[in-house]
């Protein structure tokens, strides 16, 4: 094996090689480096993206088969380090302000992009887990990372109970299948897997359950609220955003890689999570005055809908759901930059009632997330509703038919609890201001806002793009 | 033809006077008058250039004219627009009114910048809604409209308006998404999603009742139609009266317009199948809402009931697939956005003197606004219909086609006509006739020179169509015409092939 055929995990290497780097300089130096290494990071996440960018556009395969560079790897490799960048760029001063002096943070946050680019690489049951489980170790750490705090210790050790059994139940199901097919590789899985055996079936819903709880999905959803509101804002920013893209990747490319002749079977998987997803995110939402509880069961709800376009099982499908977690993306990091900016003399809030008259006592924000509360509940012209059109035109499309209905009156309901949060900073009496935001906030808040209101003006690359990272998983 | 996209022009203007304003700094007086005057030129600007697609507009022909199409979305969803003589009188209405809210509007003093952004981010998406020729762009429009609407209904609105704005959010999404549903189903079936070439495709019989209904339930809550109308009388109280006329003016024709342009020529088999529901939804429409109106002790309620049964002579006239019945829809919905707007205005007009919009606290108001009580009278008379009002023409018509097409509803919808005129003449009596006993009424001043230039041109559109309707009709008679015989060849097979099964 030579150097030069390692070029395909160039990315993978320099976010690797870096937080390796940059943990040394940590160690060495002690915390009063944590602003260095933040940088650092940067620049490792920045060198990273570029390298993606540049790779070739034929698909590349490595180390016998079970990583696999292609168009679709690379077009979730690009959304999870924008939206590792975002929360890092958010968190620095979020740190400052909290006197939480953690270089780790910044390294482990790049562990665990690493763990995830194996996961949207993965084309094996292998490197499948080995993905999951750097991202998941990092995240239970990065969870409890305000370790004085009561709040975040206990959603970190929530995070790690529900999240080892998931792993468990997951890694049963790998189990399963390798038993029933004799091999590991998704190719080989498809190949064998001709007929639906029982055990096979067995495997499939133990290694779906294990990722519906990656993604929190209903019902494997419970660790999601805690964990979202326990956790530090920016930590809760970071959950939101990337790891959920990477999972819900690994789920395309595993469901529509290894199992097409049964796919009967685990449609019905789908149908029946997406469906409980969006209700539960609709309705449970409607209670919830901490934003970030609310923001948990709204991410829930957003799952459920991006599952509506895997149910189909088709390009067309696959593609919808890359189109819609780009946009939730920017939605999720771009809400988050509003929650971190909710800050009082005497620390940040939370309860949604503190967004109280935010039209008069802070406009731009108040606008911004307005426009991000319509776009997430799929009002046009706005970035969230092409998101959701794409998702139920590949159910329509694949005669899912209720599951659409299902689905778009889901979002009626739930646009009620976002409408709410746009009334009460448009409609209702002002109380305090917050303090003014920091500038990375602000700016992530404002790049996000300009996403999701301009995407109509200009949408066809997103959408060539997904169409073609699609296109190579078929 | 012209050479510069003049409709995209109409339709992003107020779009880029809305962007001025929110660049204007400041939320002192200077920049609250700044805002009403940005607005009130952007809107005339707007309206000029619609001139210009009234003027190159050939009435000869059924077609779609100034048509603009460059590639969005990707795959076959474009952008497109164009419009032709069904679309254009709307388009034309939606430019007109709005100089008139604005002014309308000079005297709100509450977050005046939200407010015309608002109103002008309102203006585009009405003006796009009826010339998107696409029917995924149409979508994004309708719904669009959502937004400002909510805004202009919760924060400037009057005591139930948070209520209110929910309500009338989720009562039409809800009734949306399913259109929406529908859409998809249709490019799916199609493989096009331009409104051209699904005017000529030909749904399968089967598919077409399913996405007859699915439209019906966007358009049944929109226009709005008994028994879904419940959102209109609490969003038309609640609303400033600026809000309340673009909202009984133009938002409601998105509900008739919708039906002409979509559920009529691409589902006729299912528009058949229907049609004895429509008349029965309007002919109870016509008579409920007016029983209703004849018992409300709001105004602002009583003009919103009262719109609910106007609508239905609209439905009624259209669903006889005649071309006076379909022309008849398309005149009372210029009538009608002319008349209750203006209705709504003179309510407006009280409003802002004596805070209330109780009937009761009027009364005797001839004695002191001798111009408003004038005024106000046209406007009652041609919202019963009086001949010689632009009210009359349009119930005639529909009236004369329903006639033809079934007798019993037309017995039916004529009592509504009579009980209009009650109502109307009943509120008419109690709040302009009368001693002027109430203390509070005693100073009340006539209309201000501001009031008598919004009001003027709605008396004279009023009148002017009520003795010379020709210049609505002639400009839709074409692509009525071409509709009309259009959904009827979609029905002659159908009907060949029943008679021969017989």
């Amino acid at each position: 094996m030579t150097l030069s055929s390692l070029m395909p995990v160039l990315p993978e290497l320099i976010v690797v090689i870096g937080a390796m780097a940059l943990l040394m300089f940590g160690v060495f130096k002690g915390d009063n480096s944590t602003p260095l290494v933040e940088f650092g990071a940067l620049v490792v996440l920045a060198a990273a993206l570029v390298a993606v960018l540049l790779q070739p556009a034929a698909p590349a395969s490595l180390f016998g088969g079970s990583i696999v560079v292609d168009a679709f790897a690379r077009f979730f490799k690009v959304l999870i380090i924008i939206g590792a960048a975002a929360a890092l760029i958010m968190s620095a001063p979020f740190w400052r302000n909290h006197k939480l002096n953690r270089f780790e943070f910044s390294v482990i946050v790049l562990l665990s992009v690493a763990g995830m680019m194996v996961m949207v690489s993965a084309r094996d049951l292998i490197s499948l887990y080995l993905g999951i489980e750097l991202m998941s170790l990092s995240l239970y750490v990065i969870a409890a990372i305000d370790r004085e705090n009561v709040r975040s210790t206990e959603a970190g050790l929530k995070y790690f109970v529900l999240g080892a059994l998931s792993s468990g139940m997951l890694l049963y199901g790998s189990s399963l299948i390798y038993g029933f097919t004799g091999t590991v590789s998704f190719t080989g899985i498809a190949a064998a897997a001709k007929t639906p055996s029982i055990g096979l079936i067995f495997g499939i819903v133990f290694l779906f359950a294990g990722l519906a709880f990656k993604v929190s999905a209903v019902p494997f959803h419970m660790w999601t609220p805690d964990v979202y509101e326990g956790a530090p804002t920016p930590v809760t920013a970071f959950f939101a955003a990337a790891p959920k893209v990477a999972a819900i990747a690994l789920f395309c490319r595993v469901a529509v890689t290894s199992f097409p002749a049964i796919a009967s079977q685990w449609q019905q998987i789908i149908v029946f999570v997406a469906i409980a997803s969006m209700v539960l995110g609709a309705f449970a939402a409607i209670g919830q005055k901490n934003i970030k509880r609310l923001m948990a069961y709204s991410s829930i709800g957003h799952v459920g809908y991006a599952l509506v376009g895997l149910a189909p099982g088709t390009e067309a499908g696959v593609s919808s759901v890359l189109i819609y977690m780009s946009i939730y993306l920017a939605m999720t990091l771009g809400t988050f930059a509003c929650i971190i900016a909710m800050r009082r003399d005497g620390g940040q809030v939370e309860e949604i009632g503190e967004l109280s008259g935010l039209a008069r006592t802070q406009p731009v924000m108040a606008f911004i997330l307005a426009a991000l509360m319509f776009s997430l509940a799929g009002i046009p012209p706005l970035a969230g509703f092409f998101a959701k059109f794409y998702v139920f035109l590949a159910a329509i499309q694949g005669k899912f038919y209720v599951l659409a209905v299902i689905g778009v009156l889901a979002s009626v309901v739930g646009a009620y609890y976002y409408l709410r949060i746009v009334k009460l900073m448009y409609i209702d009496e002002p109380v305090q201001r917050f303090l003014p935001m920091s500038r990375p906030v602000g700016a992530v808040m404002l790049l996000a806002g300009a996403f999701t209101i301009l995407f109509f003006v200009y949408p066809a690359p997103l959408v060539a793009a997904a169409n073609a990272a699609a296109k190579s998983l078929f | 033809m012209a050479t510069w996209p003049i409709l995209s022009v109409t339709t992003f203007l107020p779009l880029v006077g809305a962007v001025f304003i929110l660049l204007l700094r400041g939320d002192d007086d200077a920049a609250k008058r700044n805002a009403r005057w940005v607005a009130l030129w952007t809107t005339v600007i707007t309206f000029i250039v619609s001139i210009f697609l009234i003027t190159g507009f050939d009435k000869g022909s059924p077609g779609f004219q100034f048509v603009e199409d460059h590639p969005w979305l990707g795959g076959s969803i474009r952008y497109k627009l164009g419009v032709d003589g069904i679309s254009l009188p709307f388009v034309i209405l939606t430019t007109f009114l709005m100089p008139i809210t604005i002014v309308a509007s000079w005297h709100v003093e509450k977050r005046v910048k939200e407010y015309m952004v608002l109103f002008l981010l309102l203006e585009t998406l009405m003006v796009g809604t009826f010339s998107a020729l696409d029917i995924v762009l149409f979508y994004v429009f309708f719904e669009g409209g959502l937004i400002p609407m909510f805004l202009i209904i919760g924060v400037w609105g009057g005591a139930r308006r948070v209520y209110a704005s929910f309500k009338f959010f989720l009562y039409t999404l809800a009734g949306s998404v399913l259109m929406l549903l529908a859409i998809m189903a249709m490019y799916y079936q199609a493989g096009t999603t331009d409104i051209m070439k699904l005017l000529t495709h030909g749904f399968p019989r089967e598919m077409q009742t399913w996405l007859w209904l699915a439209f019906f339930a966007s358009f049944a809550v929109k226009l709005p139609m008994w028994p879904v109308h419940t959102w209109l009388p609490d969003a038309h109280v609640e609303a400033p009266t600026a809000g309340s006329v673009i909202l009984a003016a133009v938002l409601l024709k998105m509900g008739g317009y919708g039906f002409l342009r979509f559920s009529l020529p691409m589902f006729p088999l299912a528009s058949e199948l229907f049609a004895p529901m429509m008349f029965f939804l309007s002919v109870v429409a016509i008579i409920y809402t007016s029983l209703v109106a004849l018992m409300q002790e709001d105004i602002k309620k009583l003009i919103a009931y009262s719109s609910v049964a106007h609508m239905g002579f609209v439905t009624l006239g259209i669903f006889t697939f005649s071309n006076e019945g379909v022309q008849a829809g398309v005149f009372q919905m210029i009538s009608h956005g002319i008349v209750s707007g203006a209705l709504f205005l003179c309510v407006g007009v009280v409003y802002d003197r004596m805070h209330t919009r109780e009937i009761a606290a009027y009364g005797g108001l001839v004695n002191r606004m001798p111009i408003y009580a004038a005024v106000f009278m046209l406007f009652t008379m041609a919202n019963c219909g009086l001949p010689g009002t632009s009210g009359f023409v349009g119930e005639l018509l529909a009236l004369m086609a329903v006639f033809k097409a079934n007798t019993w509803a037309a017995v039916f919808a004529t009592t509504g006509v009579i009980l209009s005129a009650a109502y109307a003449l009943w509120l008419y009596r109690r709040v302009v006739f009368g001693a002027l006993e109430k203390d509070s009424l005693k100073s009340i001043t006539d209309l201000d020179r501001r009031e008598i230039a919004i009001l003027a041109p709605l008396v004279i559109l009023t009148l002017l169509f009520g003795f010379y309707p020709a210049p609505v009709l002639d400009m839709s008679a074409a692509a009525v015409g071409n509709l009309v015989a259009q959904t009827k060849a979609a029905l002659m097979p159908a009907k060949a092939a029943l008679l021969g099964v017989q």
